[in-house]
């Protein structure tokens, strides 16, 4: 099967290098202590992190760090066949193995001693690349619970097919039975925590479709990090009801002098801001 | 805890947004870009030797943030504020929280920290009031006095050595609280101040701001001392059974509620609500400043948490920072 038409574009009609269109929510669960949704175009994954909370069970209590959890589910109505998975299947399992594993990379866990961090990612709907979907949006999660973290990880997936190399496959490019490769980066730090493929790749192709993937995860950061910014100053600005200390004491002051030295402080506040 | 938005019409939502850009335009006078993500570079002067606190951590000669928040700076000391996150239990923290666990001489809380607080039977007033060694009894009375799930407003007391908190309830204003309901809002929202007990005297209302994001509001219950009080007299064994049903009826009364203060603690339960769902700061001026706009609008309790109550706290919130600001100018 053809999957890039002569003029270079893919099934959905993306170039080889283009990846989906990007959406992130944060605020999604209003239980949880942290919770996003991120969407890759058509792929949509909630997470919804728990903790710093009691160790559930004694037994895994850790004394120096924190322990952390993570469960992967997809939904039955998620993928086009309506198919009752049982909850601890291999794949499942793998996936929410890799996520902890991940995200136990970038966690400051000695910072949250004796405690247990959970977190919780569900599929709504998948179209290929659930696995970097899911991280990613684990990742808005656990910033939102205000858990400290070396850095943002991200992951996104890339492909080698019709021998070109594609980023961020879609469900159909995925079931094509090419190469699948994943990568979980700390952008900051340009580090690995994350690589998978499933299958064979010469290493001078292995090493194109790699470096693809990485600028991919780079692109998916720069996202993120504005979604965070553009959160964090919204709920500053709906919180700070008072102006910055040192502004605000003499402004107080303002009730109780005289006008000449209401001029006086005044030229000191401009200089201030 | 983050509450969702109540679906708004398109003028509401026209109505919110010019709210919360005038709180921009107002709150972006004074602090300009100190919003952090995490791994983001803090701008500091190397050469004044600065003290790296809670939030920040050092990569390759640069402090960078670990966390989302808002950096501050005392003398050399610079961190990052957090906004969403568990609450940091400090020592002398006034706190509501709710029991999960009857334990060997203790009572282990939930109190939205990474960890259980822990309430020592030794360190509470027992209800007879005496100073005296707890023995075995009175560890096997326990339940007489908190049992599970109930909710009980406390004190830190200190941190123990590997990270937990305990916690102390030696005065008659802690204790177990009844008769009113208990929300859960992000502990960010709360301030410190000087006092969290609010004894709203027009409403007949007791309500306490844990600094952990508990609040509690319920019926007001006067503070009696137990010291000072007799033991009952017995009663003559020819009026017993008059008296038992006397006092039965008694009983019913005191733990009966009146219609209206229960309303008023649902109107105000509802205020609080709604301010913990827009994200402003909640002290006992603005809640009280919200429970009179509704009433004033004739905002029936339930219709609080619809979408326009929310658009129309968001507005008068707006208007009166601006007035504020403006007055200290």
């Amino acid at each position: 099967m053809e999957y890039v038409s002569p003029e270079g574009l893919r099934l959905d009609g993306r170039r080889p290098m283009e990846m989906r269109q990007l959406r992130a929510e944060i605020g999604a669960v209003s239980g949880a202590d942290g919770s996003a949704i991120f969407e890759m175009g058509n792929t949509k994954v909630i997470a919804a992190v728990y903790g710093p909370r009691e160790v559930q069970h004694r037994s895994q209590l850790n004394n120096d760090k924190a322990l952390i959890r993570c469960e992967y589910t997809m939904a039955n109505f998620s993928t086009g066949d309506r198919t009752r998975k049982p909850k601890g299947d291999r794949r499942s399992t793998e996936i929410s193995l890799v996520i902890r594993q991940t995200m136990e990379a970038c966690i400051l866990t000695h910072l949250m001693p004796r405690s247990q961090i959970d977190i919780f990612v569900q599929v709504l709907q998948a179209d290929g690349g659930t696995r970097s979907a899911c991280i990613n949006a684990a990742t808005l999660a656990l910033a939102d619970a205000g858990i400290p973290m070396r850095d943002l990880v991200t992951s996104c997936s890339s492909g080698y097919l019709n021998s070109t190399p594609l980023l961020d496959l879609n469900y159909v490019e995925d079931s094509a039975g090419g190469p699948d490769v994943t990568v979980g980066i700390l952008p900051k730090l340009d580090k690995v925590t994350l690589l998978q493929m499933d299958a064979k790749l010469p290493m001078d192709i292995f090493e194109n479709v790699m470096q693809l993937a990485t600028e991919g995860c780079k692109a998916v950061a720069n996202y993120i990090r504005e979604v965070l910014i553009q959160n964090t100053k919204q709920l500053e600005n709906r919180h700070a009801d008072q102006l910055s200390l040192s502004l605000f004491r003499k402004l107080l002051l303002y009730g109780f002098c005289s006008w000449r030295i209401i001029k006086f402080l005044e030229k000191d506040v401009e200089e201030e801001t | 805890m983050r509450d969702t938005e109540p679906p708004l019409n398109q003028t509401q939502k026209l109505r919110l947004q010019r709210a919360l850009e005038l709180l921009e335009s107002l709150s972006s006078v004074t602090n300009s870009n100190a919003s952090v993500t995490v791994a983001d570079t803090i701008p500091v002067n190397q050469e004044d030797g600065v003290l790296k606190g809670h939030g920040t951590t050092e990569l390759e000669g640069e402090v960078v943030a670990t966390v989302c928040g808002v950096i501050e700076r005392v003398n050399k000391l610079v961190y990052v504020r957090t906004l969403r996150a568990r609450y940091k239990p400090e020592v002398g923290d006034i706190i509501v929280g709710r029991v999960i666990e009857v334990a060997p001489k203790r009572w282990r809380l939930e109190i939205n920290f990474s960890q259980d607080a822990v309430l020592m039977l030794s360190s509470m007033n027992l209800p007879d009031g005496i100073q005296r060694r707890r023995t075995a009894v009175d560890e096997l009375n326990m339940r007489s006095i908190f049992e599970d799930d109930d909710v009980i407003c406390a004190e830190v007391r200190d941190f123990m050595r590997d990270g937990s908190l305990q916690l102390q309830a030696r005065s008659q204003k802690y204790g177990k609280l009844e008769r009113g309901q208990m929300l859960t809002i992000s502990p960010y929202l709360i301030k410190r101040r000087k006092q969290h007990f609010h004894h709203l005297d027009q409403y007949g209302i007791d309500l306490i701001l844990g600094c952990n994001g508990f609040i509690w509001v319920g019926e007001h219950v006067e503070t009696k001392d137990n010291m000072i009080e007799d033991e009952p007299v017995k009663p003559d064994p020819q009026n017993d059974k008059s008296k038992t049903s006397m006092s039965l009826e008694e009983e019913e009364e005191e733990t009966y509620t009146p219609f209206e203060t229960r309303q008023n603690i649902c109107r105000i339960a509802n205020a609080i609500r709604v301010l913990s769902t827009l994200g402003f700061s909640i002290t006992i001026d603005v809640i009280l400043d919200v429970v009179d706009l509704s009433s004033s609008k004739g905002i029936d309790i339930h219709e609080m948490l619809g979408a326009e109550f929310y658009v129309l706290v968001a507005e008068r919130e707006a208007e009166r920072r601006n007035s504020s600001t403006r007055r200290k100018r």
